[in-house]
C-alpha cells in the first residue's frame, strides 16, 4: 500500500475580496519532505499555507491533509501552524507559558486538566526557543523576535508532525534562527515535514530538499533547492520586464512558468 | 433597625447572594471580551434586554426568562453581523443598541405599564428579589462561572488568535455563540443588581483594574471575578448603610466602587511596570556589558540612597537616571 502525501494541493484556486490570489496550485508533498516556499511579496505564500491548513477556502480543485479531504480532517494534532505575525498579543495579558499552553489543546479533552505529558511538552518548547526564564512574563512586554519564538514554541508544544511556517525565523537573530534550524533537523530526522515560508533560509538552508517558488499566484519553479538570490532572478520575480534570453542557473532544473521565458515579454 | 437586625432580614440575604454571585459572572465572561475587544458588547446587549424585559412586564411572562430569551438572540445576531465583516460592524451593532432600547421603552408604553416597573430593571433592584429570582440567578450564574472557568483553556485559544484555533481544531463559532449566550446570560443575571444601563461596567471594570497588575490571563480572570464580587458585597453593604441618612441606591454604588478599585490600580500599575522595567535583567548571551566610568559623580550609592537597587551578576548597580551605575573601586563604572 502506497503512503498517502502528508499534503496534496490539485488545482486549487483562492479568490480574496472577489480577487484571484491563487490560480492552478499544484503542489503535493511527500511524507518527510522539508519544502522551503518561497517568492516576492505578495507572490501569495501565505495564501497558499492558509489554504493548506483550511483558512481560507479553495475554489475549484483541492486540499488533501494525509490522503483526506480538508472537510473530512479533524487529527489536527498532527499539524502545526505558526501564522505570519507581528505580534501575540489580545485586549487582556496573557503569559508567555499560556500563549505555548494553547498549542497543547489539539491534544487535550475538554474540561480536562493539564497532564504530566502536556506539561512536559509545553516545557521542552520554551526551552527549544530559549524563552523558560521569560514563561511568566506577559507576551506583550517581548520584544517582535521574542514573540516570533513565542508562536514557534506553541506550534511545537502540540508535537506535530506536519508543520506549516510562514516566516518563522522573520525578526529571529541568527544564534535563534540557528537553534530552530538544529530543532527542525532533529524533527525531519523523525520524519517530520515540513512546509516553511521564508525570505531568507540562512541557517534553515541546509534543511531544504526541494524549493518552491510563487509567482503572482502561480508556481513558478518546482525543484530542487534555490539560493536565496536565485528566487529572485528576473525570470521569477519580474516576468514582463526583461528583454534577453537569459542563460538558466545550472540548479533550474524545470521552471514551470512559460511567458517569462518569452523574450520581450508583453509588457 | 440595627445594621445586625437588617443583614438578618430575608430580602437583605437575598441581595447579598446576589450581589456575590453577579460580582463573580460579569467579570468571568466579562475577561473574555475585553481579550476580544469587545468590551462594549456587554452594553449592547443589555440594550436589547431592555426589550426583553418589556416583553415580559407586558405579556405576563417573567421578565428574567423573556430578557435572557430576547438578549441571547440580540448577542447571537450580534456575533453574526461581527462574523460576517467588519465593513459596516459597528454602524450595524449601534443600530441594535438603540433599536433594543427604543423597542423596550415603546412596548412598556404601549401595555400601559408604570415607569417604575421598567426602572427597576434598568437601574436594579437588589431589595426587592424574590425567591424565585435567587433561585434563577444562582443557577444561571454558576454556569456562566462554570463554563467561563472549565472551558477557559479553549475559550482562551479562540480569543487570543482565532485562526490558530482553527487550525488546532477547535470549532471557532460554536465557541464564539457560547461567548455571546453566557454574556447574555450574565447581564440578565445582572441587571437587577447593577440595572441593564450599568451591566457592562460589572463585566468590563474589575477587568480593567485586575489588568493593571497582572501578566497572565489566568490571574486577571480570578483577580476580576474577586475584584467583582468585593465591588458588588461592598457597594451593595455602603449604600445599605448611607440609606440610614439619605436615599442610596446600590447599583450606582458598586459600579463607583468598581471605578474606584480602577483609580487606585491606575497608578500602582504604572508604578510596578516602570519598576519591572528598571529590573529587567541583562540579556543573556550578550558581551559584558561596556565597562566605562562615568564622570564626575558626586552622590554615594549604596542601601537606602534612593536610587533603585538592581542586583547585576555579582554586585549591585543603581538605577540613576535612566542608567546603571555599579561601585568599582573610588568611582561609578556605567554599566
Ligand atoms: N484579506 C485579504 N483580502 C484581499 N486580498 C488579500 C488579503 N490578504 C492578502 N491579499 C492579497 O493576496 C496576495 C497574496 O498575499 P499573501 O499574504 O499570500 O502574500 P505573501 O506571498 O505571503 O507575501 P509576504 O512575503 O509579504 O508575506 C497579495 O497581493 C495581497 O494583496
Ligand atoms: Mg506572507
Amino acid at each position: 500500500m502506497t503512503e498517502s502525501a502528508a499534503v496534496e494541493v490539485r488545482n486549487a484556486s483562492v479568490a480574496l475580496g472577489g480577487r484571484p490570489v491563487l490560480r492552478g496550485i499544484d503542489l503535493t508533498v511527500a511524507p518527510g519532505d522539508f519544502v522551503a516556499l518561497m517568492g516576492a511579496n505578495g507572490s501569495g505564500k501565505s495564501t497558499l499555507v492558509r489554504a493548506m491548513v483550511g483558512l481560507r477556502p479553495v475554489i475549484g480543485g483541492e486540499v488533501r491533509l494525509f490522503g483526506t479531504p480538508l472537510d473530512e480532517y479533524d487529527a489536527w494534532s498532527r499539524i502545526g501552524y505558526v501564522p505570519q505575525r507581528a505580534t501575540a498579543g489580545s485586549g487582556v495579558p496573557a503569559s508567555v507559558w499560556e500563549v505555548v499552553a494553547a498549542g497543547r489543546l489539539t491534544r487535550r479533552r475538554l474540561l480536562r486538566p493539564l497532564s504530566r505529558a502536556d506539561r512536559a511538552a509545553i516545557e521542552d518548547a520554551l526551552e527549544v526557543v530559549g524563552l523558560v526564564d521569560r514563561r511568566r512574563d506577559a507576551v506583550t512586554n517581548l520584544s517582535g523576535g521574542q514573540q516570533q519564538r513565542v508562536l514557534i514554541a506553541r506550534a511545537l508544544a502540540g508535537e506535530p508532525e506536519l508543520f506549516f511556517l510562514d516566516e518563522p525565523t522573520a525578526g529571529v537573530d541568527l544564534p535563534n534562527q540557528q537553534v530552530l534550524a538544529d530543532t527542525l533537523a532533529r524533527l525531519k530526522e523523525r520524519g517530520a515535514t515540513i512546509v516553511l515560508v521564508a525570505h531568507e533560509l540562512g541557517p534553515l538552508a541546509p534543511l531544504v530538499d526541494r524549493a518552491v517558488v510563487l509567482r503572482d499566484g502561480r508556481v513558478a519553479y518546482d525543484g530542487s533547492a534555490l539560493q536565496d538570490h536565485e528566487v529572485h532572478q528576473p525570470w521569477f520575480a519580474e516576468p514582463h520586464t526583461h528583454h534577453h534570453h537569459h542563460e538558466r542557473p545550472p540548479s533550474v532544473s524545470a521552471p514551470v512558468g512559460r511567458d517569462d521565458q518569452l523574450p520581450g515579454g508583453r509588457r | 433597625m440595627t445594621p445586625l437586625e437588617l443583614f438578618g432580614e430575608q430580602f437583605m440575604q437575598r441581595a447579598l447572594i446576589a450581589a456575590l454571585l453577579t460580582g463573580l459572572a460579569a467579570p468571568a465572561i466579562g475577561t473574555f471580551l475585553v481579550q476580544r475587544r469587545l468590551a462594549l458588547m456587554g452594553d449592547g446587549i443589555g440594550h436589547v434586554a431592555v426589550t426583553g424585559v418589556a416583553l415580559g412586564l407586558a405579556t405576563g411572562a417573567s421578565p428574567l426568562w423573556t430578557a435572557v430569551l430576547v438578549a441571547a438572540l440580540g448577542a447571537v445576531l450580534i456575533e453574526v453581523i461581527r462574523e460576517r465583516g467588519q465593513t459596516n460592524g459597528d454602524v450595524a451593532l449601534a443600530l441594535l443598541f438603540y433599536g433594543g432600547l427604543a423597542g423596550g421603552l415603546f412596548i412598556s408604553g404601549l401595555a400601559g405599564q408604570s415607569a417604575a416597573a421598567l426602572n427597576r430593571y434598568l437601574f436594579g433592584s437588589l431589595t426587592t428579589l424574590s425567591r424565585s429570582d435567587i433561585v434563577v440567578t444562582t443557577v444561571l450564574a454558576v454556569a456562566v462561572v462554570g463554563l467561563c472557568v472549565g472551558l477557559a483553556p479553549q475559550l482562551f485559544a479562540v480569543a487570543q488568535d482565532q485562526e490558530f484555533a482553527r487550525v488546532a481544531g477547535l470549532r471557532v463559532r460554536a465557541y464564539n455563540l457560547l461567548v455571546a449566550v453566557l454574556a447574555a446570560v450574565s447581564v440578565t443575571v445582572a441587571m437587577r443588581t447593577v440595572g441593564l444601563l450599568l451591566v457592562s461596567a460589572l463585566m468590563v471594570v474589575p477587568v480593567a483594574t485586575a489588568q493593571q497588575l497582572t501578566r497572565s490571563f489566568r490571574t486577571t480572570i480570578v483577580a476580576a471575578m474577586a475584584l467583582g464580587a468585593l465591588a458588588s458585597v461592598g457597594g451593595l453593604v455602603t449604600a445599605t448603610f448611607a440609606s440610614y441618612e439619605v436615599t442610596v441606591a446600590p447599583g450606582p454604588t458598586i459600579v463607583l466602587l468598581a471605578l474606584a478599585c480602577y483609580a487606585v490600580a491606575w497608578p500602582i500599575g504604572i508604578w510596578s511596570r516602570h519598576r519591572a522595567r528598571l529590573r529587567e535583567p541583562f540579556p543573556s548571551g550578550q558581551a559584558a556589558p561596556q565597562h566605562g566610568a562615568c564622570d564626575e559623580h558626586p552622590h554615594a550609592h549604596g542601601p537606602g540612597c534612593g536610587h533603585l537597587a538592581v542586583p547585576h551578576d555579582d554586585h549591585v548597580d543603581y538605577v540613576h537616571d535612566g542608567h546603571r551605575h555599579a561601585v568599582h573601586g573610588g568611582h561609578y563604572d556605567e554599566h
